[in-house]
């Protein structure tokens, strides 16, 4: 993103100053005064590796007995002046990956690069993050205090860097000239406030600051959609106007196509896909975003709905599947090389094994349903439940011989017989996600 | 329902909520209920079955539910229909669902409520309906507590909570709005198949133009306490009549047309006239002042309150002079003023 000096804003001459200071062992980039050669340099947020895995301590001993493993391995770049979007399911880690990233949490793993410097190790880099970045919350209504007046909430941030009461109000002044409230809205009390202008007062204390990267955690959630739109439009003016680099996390697909250049896709932890939006959003590459994205309702009477896009939810990062973290939900998982099975079939026997494995299968339930209760109508009765294919072979042998093994309990051996007779790519290696532009962590060849 | 209005009495004065509002729900039909926060929609909603929290309080109006005034009735009657024939499902699936019991209990409880059945049929029922509503693995979840279950689950034991009185309506207020889009499309779906399979009609409330246009027949557009526009969901769609639907519409991302400036009302003080009119880049001197428009027919089927609802101005309402008082209530005019006469703030 080559974007032009702002020289309207003091503030973002001073950053570029800053930045310069920072760079100065990188001697070849130039006076950055000119505006010129930013692509030579490297992005704002360089999010490399990142990983954050909790202990699972059990037993009186409190032994470790598990891995939560919410962030594993993520890796980003935010340009200057350019908005990422993070978009995944609840789950999917990403307020984690924001609040690792900003070291409000200490990642476990991976290196964080902000402006040239590393965050973290001991570094002042975590003080220049924190100096230059500010987050936009959620819900306005819990990060804005009842009895405290909107141009207080906002000159907030001012005041704990000991800004005198005048210069603080100035700055209010301006600074709610420029996020579209009024004079007046100033010594309005929250509740006096619509949802909209709230979001206002909110996007109004971030930049106080004259912050280089906001970090909005769904900024537009349980707002009407004309309301969001402006609060969008807001966004997109004061990013060009102050040169802004932005990470949108959201699991609302369309806010991140109107209002991000790149998007990427997070999985169970891990980002499966990445690329400019408009790209990754109507072309996607990875089944999970082609589900994601047909999940979204379009407004079109006419169309049909997509009925069941994708089943189930992300799984428990404490136990992510092995191989493609997804395989479990895809519905275009690649069937095993040596059986003749469609990927919606072979997605039957895996929900089968996900289910013995977690021990859901439910015999009693089956039990009440069929007539008799001899193992013979209770196979059937799992595979009806399951609509498991009847395959020729090898395959056919080893899922009716897995039947059987659920029916009497043996619910690890069909676990481990379906494991050895059902291979695929999907099961055994978790995709590499490539290098570029635009990359996606899948087994599918590219069409 | 027939004119509905339900008032809140606030220190400041009276939120007229729901404020004459008409609309029809046929058996086996999804009606959408339209609108942005504050539009009355979920008082409305509540105002059905007599479920408005105090100081609330339906005013005036009539729902005939089975040729019966469900306002008129007795509150002996109308818990006898309460749950039994009209349930809710609420957005907030915590609403509906008590911590400290587990989900299995609660849905029993619920069928025992409604079915005289002894304690064994009542949980193999609970299961039943656990398993209708797509709870995976129903015999071992509801031996769990709702804590343990993710969103989506619990929107399906509340959604299973209230079938277990086999209702005729299904009254769904934002039941997906907490919800990721993957896991919402599985609980329209369910919605989807309910309607189809047990014939149960469904009022559902949403703010959501897409999910509308995903479940809806027909859709009922509200703002400011009133009925904007109703009609078959692809006529509104296609060929919105009032400037309020065609905003959010416009709005919507992609479509990249014109969007409504401004902010909603004040409930305590709307403005005569239409109350859209501060907002709508078409108002005229008529729509400043009265009561604002009646619903009008349209061309497609539906109705819209608008004076421009066949797209030229209606000959039979006489063109108001400048800007007079509202008989009704003479605050009014000072809030048409501040609000900007000419249209919204943009």
């Amino acid at each position: 993103m080559n974007r032009p000096d702002s020289s309207a804003d003091p503030g973002a001459a001073a950053r570029e100053a800053t930045a310069a200071d920072s760079e100065s062992s990188a001697a070849d980039s130039g006076s950055t005064a000119d505006g010129v050669d930013d692509a030579d340099r490297e992005p704002l947020v360089v999010v490399d590796g990142l990983e954050k895995h909790y202990p699972v301590r059990s037993g009186v001993l409190r032994r470790r007995t598990g891995t939560v493993r919410a962030v594993d391995g993520v890796s980003f770049a935010i340009e200057r002046g350019e908005a990422l979007g993070l978009i995944g399911e609840s789950g999917s880690g990403k307020s984690t990956v924001a609040e690792t990233l900003l070291h409000l949490q200490e990642p476990t793993g991976g290196t964080v690069r902000f402006d040239g410097r590393p965050v973290g190790d001991g570094g002042d880099g975590v003080d220049d993050l924190r100096r230059r970045t500010a987050m936009v919350f959620q819900d306005p209504s819990s990060s804005l205090d009842p009895r405290t007046t909107a141009g207080e909430s906002a000159a907030e941030p001012l005041r704990v860097r000991g800004v005198a009461r005048r210069r603080r109000r100035e700055r209010v002044a301006t600074l709610f000239e420029r996020v579209g409230l009024t004079a007046d809205h100033r010594d309005r009390y929250p509740h006096e406030l619509s949802g909209g202008q709230k979001r206002r007062v909110g996007i109004a204390r971030a930049l106080a600051l004259d912050p280089a990267f906001v970090v909005l955690d769904e900024p537009t959630a349980a707002l009407d959609v004309s309301v969001q739109a402006e609060i969008l439009d807001l966004l997109a003016d004061l990013r060009d106007a102050f040169d802004l680099s932005m990470l949108f996390i959201s699991h609302d697909v369309s806010v991140v196509r109107r209002a991000c250049d790149r998007v990427a896709v997070l999985y169970a932890g891990e980002v499966v896909e990445t690329g400019p939006t408009g790209a990754v959003l109507d072309d996607p590459a990875h089944p999970y975003t082609r589900a994601l994205a047909a999940a979204v309702p379009t407004p079109d009477p006419r169309a049909d709905r997509p009925r069941h896009s994708l089943s189930g939810a992300v799984p428990d990062p404490a136990d992510p599947p092995d191989g493609c973290r997804f395989h479990t939900r895809c519905p275009e998982v690649i069937p095993p090389e040596d059986a003749d099975l469609t990927s919606a079939e072979y997605g039957a026997v895996i929900d089968l094994r996900v289910d013995l494995a977690d021990g859901e299968v439910g015999l009693d339930r089956l039990r009440t349903r069929v007539d008799g209760a001899d193992a013979d109508s209770l196979a059937r009765a799992l595979r009806a439940e399951y609509d498991l294919p009847d395959p020729d072979g090898d395959a056919g042998r080893a899922l009716s011989a897995a039947v059987d093994e659920a029916v009497v309990g043996d619910d690890a051996a069909a676990v481990r017989r379906i494991r050895e007779a059902f291979g695929s790519p999907c099961v055994r290696e978790n995709p590499e996600r490539g290098e570029g532009d635009r990359s996606s962590a899948c087994h599918l060849p590219p069409e | 329902m027939r004119d509905l209005r339900t008032q809140f009495p606030t220190v400041e004065g009276t939120v007229r909520a729901v404020d004459g509002v008409s609309f029809d729900v046929y058996p086996g039909e999804t009606v959408c209920l339209v609108g942005e926060s504050g539009s009355g929609k979920t008082v409305a909603c509540e105002s059905i079955a007599r479920l408005v929290d105090p100081p609330g309080e339906v005013v005036d109006g009539e729902v005939r539910f089975d040729d019966r005034d469900l306002l008129a009735c007795a509150e002996r009657d109308l818990r006898a229909v309460r749950g039994d024939r009209i349930a809710y499902v609420f957005q907030d699936p915590q609403r509906s669902l008590d911590p400290v019991y587990t989900v299995g209990e609660q849905v029993t409880e619920a069928v025992g409520y409604h079915r005289d059945v002894d304690g064994a049929a009542a949980r193999e029922r609970a299961v039943d309906l656990l398993d209708r509503v797509g709870l995976p693995n129903p015999a071992a979840r509801a031996d769990e507590y709702p804590h343990q279950l993710s969103g989506g689950m619990k929107q399906r034991v509340a959604i299973a909570t209230a079938l277990a009185g086999d209702p005729d309506l299904l009254i769904a207020d934002e039941p997906t709005t907490a919800l990721d889009v993957t896991i919402q499309a599985q609980i329209l779906d369910l919605f989807a198949d309910l309607g189809d399979e047990e014939g149960l009609a469904t009022l559902f409330v949403t703010h959501d133009l897409g999910v509308v246009a995903g479940i809806a027949d027909r859709v009922v557009v509200m703002y400011a306490g009133r009925v904007m526009e109703r009609g078959s969901v692809t006529r509104v769609f296609e060929r919105p009549a009032h400037p309020y639907i065609r905003g959010l519409l416009d709005s919507l991302p992609g479509r990249g047309g014109e969007r409504i400036g401004g902010e909603p009302p004040d409930p305590l003080d709307p403005p005569a006239g239409c109350r859209f009119h501060p907002r709508c880049p078409h108002a005229v001197g008529e729509c400043r002042s009265g009561d604002g428009p009646p619903l009008h027919g349209v061309d497609g089927g539906g109705e819209a309150a608008c004076v421009f609802h066949d797209g030229v101005r209606d000959s039979t309402v006489v063109e108001a002079g400048p800007e007079p008082r509202s008989e009704r209530d003479p605050t009014h005019d000072a809030d048409t003023s501040t609000c900007g006469a000419d249209g919204g703030p943009r």
